[in-house]
């Protein structure tokens, strides 16, 4: 039998921690050749990453331990490797690159000097190591790479950092690159640069690519085959196009319903009489730099108003301004006619409970001091004339109950829910207030695909339910298609592009909707592969 | 940069002379020094004539503007006890506490951060315990304790070292080592912490996926990132034995600016105690200033 470049047989790997023991992976096999990619798929606590980790050797044991299975590396088994033949590998042999690569670049040191260290740890002289990072910087398309080299990480943006680690994993020219999560935290457009890049390097030096994703969008976009895993399992493998189109397992065909922005566009509602909330003009400055440029913005009773843009588009800023939590510098707000910027202090904060927020974060917005209760029932001790305290437990009880959890859990601390459930949580907890409005940033952006179509959905039934209005900030343009009536789009602190979401989606006017549009990764293979070509030729 | 030291030297020079101001009312209302001076025995008219020459029968107002006057003009006064210039004095004795600080902090320093650092690199095994454990007791350790315990046990029981003086190295060996004590606890359990947050951060994480050797791990990648806390610790530790390991120079004998402040301020030698108390600000004005730009250079993501 051949060998493939990079096999994991039966792998499974325990965690033992205070609470027992874990089996992160368990009887894990893949392989990976040359020129091929490779993804695995599969949500948080999965283990998708676990079998890359130790390929690696990055699973700290204890508490890790490897209970059975090989990683054969050409046919030799990794795992009876010493420590030092393993290190000689690792950055040489197979490099890895991160999600999140400002916290993997070490900060206090030049990026120039993390490349060469990469050349000089595996054996090349100094000159040679500064010779190919000017080199690397080049081809990844940093600017200025000669003046790059002595910059520091925190100097570039988030998706020129994810080029750094690139250019860096690929300094010794690597036969395998593995690729944990690596444009999850970056813009669309910015994520469509990198996997172009990837997919470039990858053909020039015929490297095995693994790509460890939670997003269908990323694998239809760049993977060969697929590997598919939950609670630690390999539930499908296939040819990608193949594994999308025919799923034979029902997670798999459970992960590909929740891919948001597949679902009916809801109609075109009536927008005339008085709005419940109108911003006019809005500009908001930090320093030199323009967050808000006098922005416009109209939200009817009942209706679902999305924002999208990228990082820096001034969307979370219009958020927060309009619920007056940075005030801004100019313009108005009026919430039924009535301007919250001339409002005195008093009658603002009867307003407050009328407009709520559900932050992106439900693990640092919720107090992990307070029981569920005590963060639901906040909201009543501040404003003690929406419920007499004799009836707070069973309201407590009721509003969980709404948001899909169980009465119960008002005992629990935060840190005893997954991050979906902590979500719920969070919304329970505007709703507590009875608000007309929920400004929801980023809400569910930290969650999985499927859990973020169950809170879609939960936001959504509570929007007919109580008749709710919501401001719905997002980056994504798929995750608004099925839930947003009207979107707004943001770039530089304006608003670029204003409509009904199908005018949105089916006519988009402006280029930088276009772009978006074009950039955001539709998860069918097939789709992506005709948006590639459309691409490339619109670029040639 | 430049621009920071100056603001941050104004700023100090204003502490400096309110410091100024409180202490020199403050000593003055311990009393006169004639007396101290003086036998027993001593005439009125001599004590009269004491105070006329030291200008104590002036009002204190007038006593500190001409004081002031003085300063102006570089000069500190003199030490009664000595009659020499008080600043002198002070330098003397600040230049045997500096040197008696720097060798320590420098032992202190460097014995904190190899064992520190390869402690937290496998947390809870053999090494680490055995360093926690006398990180522990070090840091709990009353130094006039260990001081006399160190006199008995090496001095006066083995006769390996001399009990006081600066004589020769040997007469620095127990003073040094008793004073090496305490900070080295205290900055050996922050260098372990801050490593062992460092050492489980992303960009290790990277470091090890780059193949890199264990060694520049710890002190290359790890090392420069944990010691921004660990320089604090380790400038506060330093100004505690620059302005004066009092019992510890008492106990020894050690002739520095500690033992010469508890002196001075004994004798009412008013000119020595504002002057070393200068000597003193200005030290640890120095000293944070050296921290401040320590930060910078390791992290380039400070600047001022």
């Amino acid at each position: 039998m051949t060998d493939h470049l990079l096999e994991v047989r039966d792998l499974s790997v325990e965690f033992h921690t205070a609470a027992g023991t874990v089996k992160a992976v368990q009887n894990v096999s893949w392989h990976l050749d040359r020129g091929e990619t490779l993804a695995i798929l599969g949500e948080s606590g999965s283990g998708k990453s676990v079998s890359a980790s130790a390929v690696m050797n990055l699973i700290d044991m204890p508490p890790g331990r490897i209970t059975s299975g090989q990683i054969l590396l050409n046919g030799q088994d990794m795992l009876v490797m010493t420590a030092e033949q393993r290190r000689q590998i690792n950055g040489c042999k197979i490099a890895m690159i991160f999600q999140d690569p400002l916290a993997h670049l070490n900060p206090v040191y030049s990026v120039g000097w993390q490349i060469a260290e990469m050349v000089t740890t595996h054996g090349g002289t100094r000159d040679k190591a500064q010779a190919r990072a000017l080199d690397l910087l080049r081809r990844v398309g940093i600017p200025e790479p000669e003046l790059a080299m002595r910059k520091y990480p925190h100097q570039f943006s988030g998706g020129q950092r994810q080029r750094l680690m690139i250019a860096m994993a690929l300094a010794c020219k690597p036969d395998i690159l593995i690729a944990d999560e690596p444009t999850t935290a970056l813009d669309v457009t910015v994520q469509a640069q990198v996997l172009e890049l990837l997919e470039e390097l990858q053909r020039e030096t015929g490297m095995g690519l693994l790509l460890i994703t939670h997003d269908l969008g990323v694998v239809a976009e760049i993977a060969d085959r697929v590997v598919v895993m939950n609670g630690g399992q390999i539930v499908e493998t296939g040819n990608a196009a193949e594994v999308y189109r025919n799923p034979r397992h029902p997670y798999t065909r459970k992960l590909i319903d929740a891919a948001p922005g597949k679902g009916q566009m809801p109609v075109e509602r009536d927008r005339t009489g008085q709005p419940l909330l109108r911003a006019e003009r809005l500009t908001k400055s930090y320093g030199a730099f323009h967050a808000l440029k006098g922005v416009d913005l109209t939200i009817m009773p009942g209706e679902t108003v999305a924002v999208v843009g990228e990082s820096g588009s001034g969307k979370s800023t219009l958020a927060r301004a309009i619920l007056r939590l940075d005030d801004p510098d100019g313009g108005r707000i009026l919430y039924r006619g009535d301007d919250l910027m001339a409002m005195a202090p008093r009658q603002l904060f009867g307003l407050r409970r009328d407009l709520q927020m559900v932050f992106q974060d439900p693990t640092q917005s919720l107090n992990p001091r307070m029981t569920v209760f005590q963060l639901i029932s906040e909201a009543w001790v501040i404003h003690p004339d929406i419920l007499p305290k004799a009836q707070w437990k069973d309201r407590a009880a009721d509003l969980l109950v709404k948001v899909g959890l169980r009465p119960e859990m008002a005992a629990r601390y935060p840190h005893q829910f997954s991050g979906g459930q902590r979500q719920r949580i969070a919304i329970a907890r505007a709703l507590a207030m009875e608000p007309k409005l929920i400004v929801c940033d980023e809400a569910v952006s930290a969650l999985d695909v499927s859990i973020q179509a169950q809170v879609i959905e939960l936001l959504d039934g509570l929007r007919r339910e109580f008749g709710l209005s919501y401001l719905f900030i997002a980056h994504d343009l798929p995750v608004v298609r099925d839930f947003a009536d009207r979107v707004v789009v943001m770039k530089s602190g304006e608003i670029v592009e204003e409509g009904p979401v199908r005018q949105i989606f089916d006519a988009p006017r402006h280029p930088y909707t276009r772009a978006l549009l074009s950039a955001s990764l539709d998860p069918d293979p097939v789709v992506q592969a005709a948006r590639r070509t459309a691409r490339q030729l619109e670029t040639a | 940069m430049t621009g920071f030291i100056g603001k941050r030297a104004l700023a100090s020079g204003i502490s400096l002379i309110g410091l100024v101001i409180l202490v020199f009312f403050l000593s003055r209302l311990t009393g006169d020094p004639t007396n101290l001076y003086l036998p027993l025995d001593a005439s009125i008219e001599a004590r009269e004539q004491f105070r006329q020459l030291h200008g104590f029968n002036d009002p204190l107002i007038v006593q500190f503007g001409r004081y002031v006057m003085d300063l102006a003009q570089g000069d500190f006064g003199e030490s009664l006890q000595q009659a020499r210039p008080a600043m002198e004095v002070v330098l003397q004795a600040f230049g045997w506490t500096l040197r008696l600080a720097l060798i320590t902090m420098t032992c202190v320093t460097v014995a904190a951060i190899v064992i520190g650092s390869l402690a937290a690199f496998k947390v809870g095994g053999i090494f680490d315990r055995i360093a926690t454990f006398f990180s522990l007791v070090g840091a709990s350790a009353p130094d006039f304790w260990l001081a006399i315990v160190a006199i008995v046990i090496f001095a006066v029981n083995l006769h390996w070292l001399p009990t006081s003086g600066t004589g020769t190295p040997w007469h620095w060996v127990l003073p040094v080592a008793v004073l090496f004590v305490r900070p080295f606890g205290l900055i050996l359990q922050v260098v372990r912490g801050s490593m062992i947050t460092t050492l489980s951060s992303a960009y290790v994480k990277t470091a090890r996926a780059k193949g890199v050797r264990t060694r520049s791990i710890i002190f290359v990648h790890g090392l420069r990132n944990a010691m921004l806390p660990v320089i604090t610790v380790i400038g506060d530790q330093a100004a505690a034995i620059l302005n004066g390991a009092v019992v510890i120079e008492t106990i020894f004998g050690f002739p520095g600016i500690g033992k010469l402040m508890i002196d001075s301020i004994l004798l009412r030698d008013f000119s020595v105690v504002l002057a070393s108390i200068m000597i003193s600000a200005v030290a640890i004005f120095i000293m944070n200033l050296l921290i401040d730009i320590a930060y910078a250079m390791l992290d380039p993501r400070i600047r001022y």
